[in-house]
C-alpha cells in the first residue's frame, strides 16, 4: 500500500547545477552523460586514427616514430570499443529501455550512477599513459603478452587497472539491464512482445557477465607477471603465451557481439517505423540474436589459426564460425523482407539503418571467407581483416548509434533535428566510411601486415585513397556535433510520436520525455505489438 | 537493378581473371598448397558476390520500388514459416559444401611428413635468423633498407622494405619444412607467394612446410605487431635450383669454418673497432641508438653507464652481452654472434661516444668467459 502511494505521489524535478549530474539516479540523465562521454571518447579516438591515416598517407617515415605509432594504434583501438562505442550503446539503452518497457527508471538507479561516473576515471587513467615516460600502451588493442608483459612500458600497470574498472563499469550495467528488463516490464507486457532492442540489449548483458570477468582475469594475471614475478604468459618461466590468446579471445570475440548485438537491436526498431511495416520474423529475429550470442562464446579460436593449433582444433573453429553466418544470414534477410513491400520514406535514421544493413552485410561476407581456415593463413593479419572489422564497426555499430540518435534526438531533446544537414552528414560519412575502409581489403590480400607505420611501395595508392576518405569521413563527424547542438538549442517542435510509422511505448510519452516517465505503469493492450 | 548488379559482376569478374598478378588481389603463389589457398579464396569470393547479387537485389529493389513517395503502400505480411526455414537451410548447405574443399586444403597444410630439408626459423626483435638443421649452417637476415629511404631524404627503390642483407635460400621442388620459433615475443612468419603465415611464439615450436615450383625471389613480411620496428623485419627467400643450392650450401659451411677460425687470429684494437662498429650498427642500434644515448626508460643509454665504461664491470658487461638480461628486450647474443663480433661489439661500446675507456675484449677473453665465467684479460 505505500509503494503505491508513493508511486502516486506527485514526480519532482532535477535538482540544479552540477550536483544534478554528479548525484543523478534517473535514467536519462545518466544516459545523456553516456552518450556525452561516448560522443568525446569518439573524437579523442578519432583523432588518434587520424594521425595514423596522415602517417600512412605516403610509405615511409613522415609525422610519426614507430614507438608513438604503435601507442596510436592501441589507444584507438581500445578508446574506440570501451570508450566510444560500448558507452554509446549504453547509454541509449538508459535512455530507452525504461520507456520501452514501460519502467519508471533503470532497476538499480545508484548502481548506474556508479556504473557511468567509473568511466571518465578509467578514461582518464588510459589517456593519461601517454605522458608517462616510456610512452602509453604500445602493444595494440589485443595486447598479446609476451609483448604487453615483459616487454611493455611501466604505463601497462594504469592501462591494467583502466581495463579493470571499464570491465567492473560494465559489468554493474549489464546487471542493472538484466534486472530492469526481467524485472519492470509494465504489467502484461510479455518477453515476446518486447522491442528487440531490450532483447539484443538483455542477451549482450549476458554475454558481457560471461566474459568481462574473463578479461579482467587475463589483465590481473599480466599485473602479476610483471610485478609479482609469476610466469603465466612467461614461456621461460614455463608459463605459456599462447594461453593468453585463449583467454583474450574468449573475452574479444563475444566482445564484437556485444558491439553489435546492440546494433542489431536499434536497426530493428527503425527499419519497420520508415518501412511502415512491421519487423518481418520477430520470433526468428530473437532465436537469432540468441544464437548468434551462443555462438560467440565457442568460436574464440578463429583469430588464432596461425598460432599453431592442432588440425582437429582448427577444423572445428572453422566450422562452428561458419555457422554463425546462418543466425546472421537470418537477420539480414528478415530485415530485408521488412522493407519488401513497405511503404519506405528515407530520413536520417533510416539512411542509416539501410546503409548499416548493405555494409553490414558486406562485412558478413568478408567475414565468411576468415573463417575459412587455410585461406585466413593468408588474410590473417593483413589489412583485409581491418577492413572486415572496420566495417562491422563503422558501418555497422557507429552507423547505428547515428541511426538511433537521429531517431531519437526529437525524444530528447523535444525539437526536430535538421533534416537537410542530417542528410549532408549521412551521404558524407556514407562516402566517406567506403573511401577508408574498402581499399583495406586490397591493400590485404596483396599482403600488407596491419599495424605498421610504414609500408612497401605497392601499397602506396590503395593507402592515399583511404587517408583522402579517412581525413573527409573524420571532418564529417564535426557536422554530427552541430547538428545535435542545434537540436538541442531549438527548432520545430516534436510531437509524441514524430514518426508516422512508430510502434512502442516510447512514443506515448510526450517530447522531450519528461523527467519521470511511467511513474505509473502504462496500459499494455492484449493483441497489439510493441515492437 | 540488372544493370548495376551487371556492372558490379564485371567489375569484381576483372579481379578475378588478374590470376594473383595484381596488386589487389590474393597471390596464387608458387606451391601447390598456396593454389588450393587461392582457389579457395576466389571460391569464397564468387559465392559472396552470388548471394550479394540476390540479397542486394531485393534490397535495393524494395528500396527503389517501395517507396513510400512512389505511393507505395505497406502490405502488411510479417510472418512466414515456409520462407524462414528456406532462408535457414539454404545457407547451411552452402557452407556444408564449402567446408568441404576447406577441410581438404586444411589437410593438406597440415601434412608434415617426408620433409627434405629442415629449416629452423627463430625471430628477434626485429630479425629473423635461419639455421639449416644438419648442416652447421646459420645466419641472421636483417633489413637491408638504408634509413635516409625511410625518412625521405632518399628516393626509395623499388623493393623498399621488402629487401634483407641474408636472404633463405632454398631449392625448388623439395619439401622444405619451417620450424618456426622465437627469442623474445611474438612475430609472425609471412609469406605470401607460399600461403605461409605462422607465428613464432618464444617457448613453442611451430611447424610449417612448402614445396615451392618455380626458381625465383619471394618477399614477405613479419605479420604479428613485435614492437616497434615490426615494420622493419621482412622476409626475403630465393628459390634456387638444386645444384646452385648444393653449392650455395657449400660455400656457407666454408664461410662459417673461417669464421671460426678468425677467433684465433691476433686483433688489432683498430680491427676490432670497425668490426664493432659495423655489429654495433647492424643489431644494437635498433634498441640503444646510433648514438648509444638509448630511449629511456625501456632501452637505456650505452654512452656514460657504468657497466660499459667501469674497469671493474668488463665481466659484467660480457655477461649482459653474451647472456642477455631475463625477462628484458636484451637478448643472450651469444647465440647469435661470433666470438669476434661480442668481442667487437663490447670493445666498441667501451671506446665509442664519451667511453673513451681504451679497454680492448679480445675473442680469446669472451671464450674464457663462456667456459669458465670469469674474465682474466690475456693478451695484453
Ligand atoms: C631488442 C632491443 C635490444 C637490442 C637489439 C640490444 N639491447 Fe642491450 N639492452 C636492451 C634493454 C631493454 C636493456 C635493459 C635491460 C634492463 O631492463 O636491465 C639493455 C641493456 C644493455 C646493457 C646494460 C646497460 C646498463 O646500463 O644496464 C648493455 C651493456 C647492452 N644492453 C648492450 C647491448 C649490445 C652490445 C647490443 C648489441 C649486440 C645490445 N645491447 C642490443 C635492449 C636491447
Ligand atoms: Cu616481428
Amino acid at each position: 500500500m505505500e509503494a503505491n502511494t508513493h508511486l502516486q505521489s506527485e514526480p519532482h524535478g532535477p535538482p540544479s547545477g552540477i550536483m544534478r549530474w554528479i548525484l543523478t539516479t534517473n535514467h536519462k540523465d545518466i544516459g545523456t552523460m553516456y552518450l556525452i562521454f561516448s560522443l568525446i571518447m569518439f573524437f579523442v579516438g578519432g583523432a588518434m586514427s587520424m594521425v595514423i591515416r596522415a602517417e600512412l598517407f605516403q610509405p615511409g617515415l613522415q609525422i610519426v616514430e614507430p614507438e608513438f605509432f604503435n601507442q596510436m594504434t592501441t589507444l584507438h583501438g581500445l578508446i574506440m570499443v570501451f570508450g566510444a562505442i560500448m558507452p554509446a550503446g549504453v547509454g541509449l539503452a538508459n535512455w530507452m529501455l525504461p520507456l520501452m518497457i514501460g519502467a519508471p527508471d533503470m532497476a538499480m538507479p545508484r548502481l548506474n550512477n556508479w556504473s557511468f561516473w567509473l568511466l571518465p576515471f578509467a578514461a582518464i587513467m588510459l589517456v593519461s599513459t601517454l605522458f608517462m615516460e616510456g610512452g602509453g600502451p604500445n602493444f595494440g588493442w589485443t595486447f598479446y603478452a609476451p609483448l604487453s608483459t615483459t616487454y611493455a612500458p611501466p604505463s601497462t600497470t594504469y592501462f591494467i587497472f583502466a581495463v579493470h574498472i571499464l570491465g567492473i563499469s560494465s559489468i554493474m550495467g549489464a546487471i542493472n539491464i538484466i534486472a530492469t528488463i526481467l524485472n519492470l516490464r509494465a504489467p502484461n507486457l510479455t518477453m515476446m512482445k518486447l522491442p528487440l532492442f531490450a532483447w539484443t540489449w538483455l542477451i549482450t548483458s549476458y554475454l558481457l557477465i560471461a566474459v568481462m570477468p574473463v578479461l579482467a582475469g587475463a589483465v590481473t594475471m599480466m599485473l602479476f607477471d610483471i610485478h609479482f614475478g609469476t610466469s603465466f604468459f612467461n614461456a621461460a618461466g614455463g608459463g605459456d603465451p599462447v594461453l593468453f590468446q585463449h583467454i583474450f579471445w574468449f573475452f574479444g570475440h563475444p566482445e564484437v557481439y556485444i558491439i553489435i548485438l546492440p546494433a542489431f537491436g536499434i536497426v530493428s526498431s527503425i527499419i519497420p517505423t520508415f518501412s511502415r511495416k512491421r519487423l518481418f520474423g520477430y520470433s526468428a529475429m530473437v532465436w537469432a540474436t540468441a544464437s548468434i550470442a551462443f555462438l560467440s562464446l565457442i568460436v574464440w579460436a578463429h583469430h588464432m589459426f596461425t598460432v599453431g593449433m592442432p588440425l582437429t582444433g582448427e577444423l572445428f573453429f572453422m566450422l562452428a564460425t561458419m555457422l554463425i553466418a546462418v543466425p546472421t544470414g537470418v537477420k539480414v534477410f528478415n530485415w530485408t523482407a521488412t522493407m519488401f513491400r513497405g511503404s519506405i520514406s528515407f530520413e536520417t535514421p533510416m539512411l542509416f539503418a539501410s546503409a548499416f544493413l548493405v555494409l553490414f552485410t558486406m562485412a558478413g561476407f568478408s567475414g565468411l571467407m576468415l573463417s575459412i581456415a587455410p585461406a585466413n593463413m593468408q588474410y590473417h593479419d593483413t589489412y583485409f581483416v581491418v577492413g572486415h572489422f572496420h566495417y562491422v564497426l563503422v558501418p555497422g555499430a557507429l552507423f547505428s548509434v547515428f541511426a538511433a540518435v537521429y531517431y531519437w534526438l526529437p525524444k530528447w531533446t523535444g525539437y526536430m533535428y535538421d533534416e537537410i544537414l542530417g542528410k549532408v552528414h549521412f551521404w558524407l560519412s556514407f562516402i566517406g566510411v567506403n573511401v577508408t575502409f574498402f581499399p583495406m581489403h586490397f591493400v590485404g590480400l596483396a599482403g600488407m601486415p596491419r599495424r605498421i607505420p610504414d609500408y612497401a611501395l605497392q601499397f602506396a595508392d590503395f593507402n592515399a585513397i583511404s587517408s583522402v576518405g579517412g581525413f573527409l569521413f573524420g571532418v564529417t563527424q564535426l557536422l554530427f556535433v552541430f547538428i545535435i547542438i542545434k537540436c538541442v538549442k531549438g527548432g520545430k517542435k516534436a510531437s509524441a510520436k514524430y514518426w508516422d510509422g512508430a510502434h512502442g511505448l516510447e512514443w506515448s510519452v510526450p517530447s522531450p520525455a519528461p523527467y519521470h516517465t511511467f511513474v505509473r505503469p502504462p496500459e499494455i493492450e492484449e493483441d497489439k505489438d510493441y515492437f | 537493378m540488372q544493370r548495376l548488379s551487371v556492372c558490379v559482376f564485371l567489375m569484381f569478374a576483372s579481379l578475378w581473371t588478374c590470376n594473383g598478378v595484381s596488386a589487389f588481389n590474393m597471390k596464387k603463389g608458387v606451391s601447390d598448397v598456396s593454389n588450393s589457398v587461392y582457389d579457395l579464396h576466389m571460391t569464397m569470393f564468387f559465392i559472396c558476390i552470388c548471394i550479394g547479387v540476390i540479397v542486394y537485389g531485393f534490397m535495393f529493389y524494395a528500396m527503389i520500388k517501395h517507396r513510400k513517395s512512389k505511393g507505395a503502400k505497406a502490405s502488411n505480411f510479417h510472418e512466414n514459416a515456409f520462407i524462414e526455414i528456406v532462408w535457414t537451410t539454404i545457407p547451411f548447405l552452402i557452407l556444408i559444401a564449402i567446408s568441404i574443399p576447406a577441410t581438404h586444403t586444411l589437410i593438406k597444410i597440415y601434412n608434415q611428413d617426408d620433409s627434405e630439408i629442415d629449416i629452423k626459423i627463430t625471430a628477434y626483435q626485429w630479425k629473423w635468423q635461419y639455421e639449416y638443421l644438419g648442416e652447421g649452417v646459420s645466419f641472421f637476415s636483417n633489413l637491408q633498407t638504408p634509413k635516409e629511404e625511410i625518412v625521405g631524404i632518399r628516393k626509395k627503390n623499388p623493393n623498399y622494405l621488402l629487401e634483407v642483407d641474408n636472404p633463405l635460400i632454398i631449392p625448388v621442388d623439395k619439401k622444405v619444412r619451417f620450424l618456426v620459433t622465437s627469442s623474445d615475443v611474438i612475430h609472425s612468419w609471412f609469406m605470401p607467394d607460399f600461403a605461409i603465415k605462422r607465428d613464432a611464439i618464444p617457448g613453442f615450436i611451430n611447424e610449417i612446410w612448402t614445396k615451392v615450383k618455380y626458381i625465383g625471389t619471394y618477399r614477405g613480411q613479419c605479420a604479428e605487431l613485435c614492437g616497434k620496428d615490426h615494420a622493419y623485419m621482412p622476409i626475403v627467400v630465393e628459390a634456387k635450383s638444386q645444384q646452385e643450392f648444393d653449392s650455395w650450401i657449400k660455400n656457407k659451411k666454408i664461410e662459417a669454418k673461417k669464421e671460426r677460425e678468425l677467433a684465433s687470429k691476433k686483433w688489432s684494437k683498430q680491427e676490432l673497432m670497425t668490426r664493432g662498429e659495423a655489429t654495433y650498427k647492424k643489431i644494437c642500434a635498433a634498441c640503444h641508438q646510433p648514438n648509444g644515448k638509448g630511449s629511456p626508460p625501456v632501452f637505456p643509454a650505452l654512452d656514460g653507464a657504468a657497466i660499459v665504461k667501469d674497469k671493474d664491470k668488463i665481466a659484467h658487461h660480457i655477461d649482459i652481452v653474451t647472456h642477455g638480461i631475463k625477462g628484458t628486450a636484451m637478448q643472450a647474443f651469444i647465440h647469435q654472434l661470433s666470438l669476434v663480433d661480442i668481442a667487437a661489439v663490447i670493445t666498441y661500446e667501451r671506446n665509442a661516444w664519451g667511453n673513451k675507456t681504451g679497454d680492448v675484449i679480445y675473442p680469446q677473453d669472451i671464450n674464457n668467459y663462456i667456459k669458465t665465467g670469469k674474465y682474466q684479460p690475456q693478451n695484453k
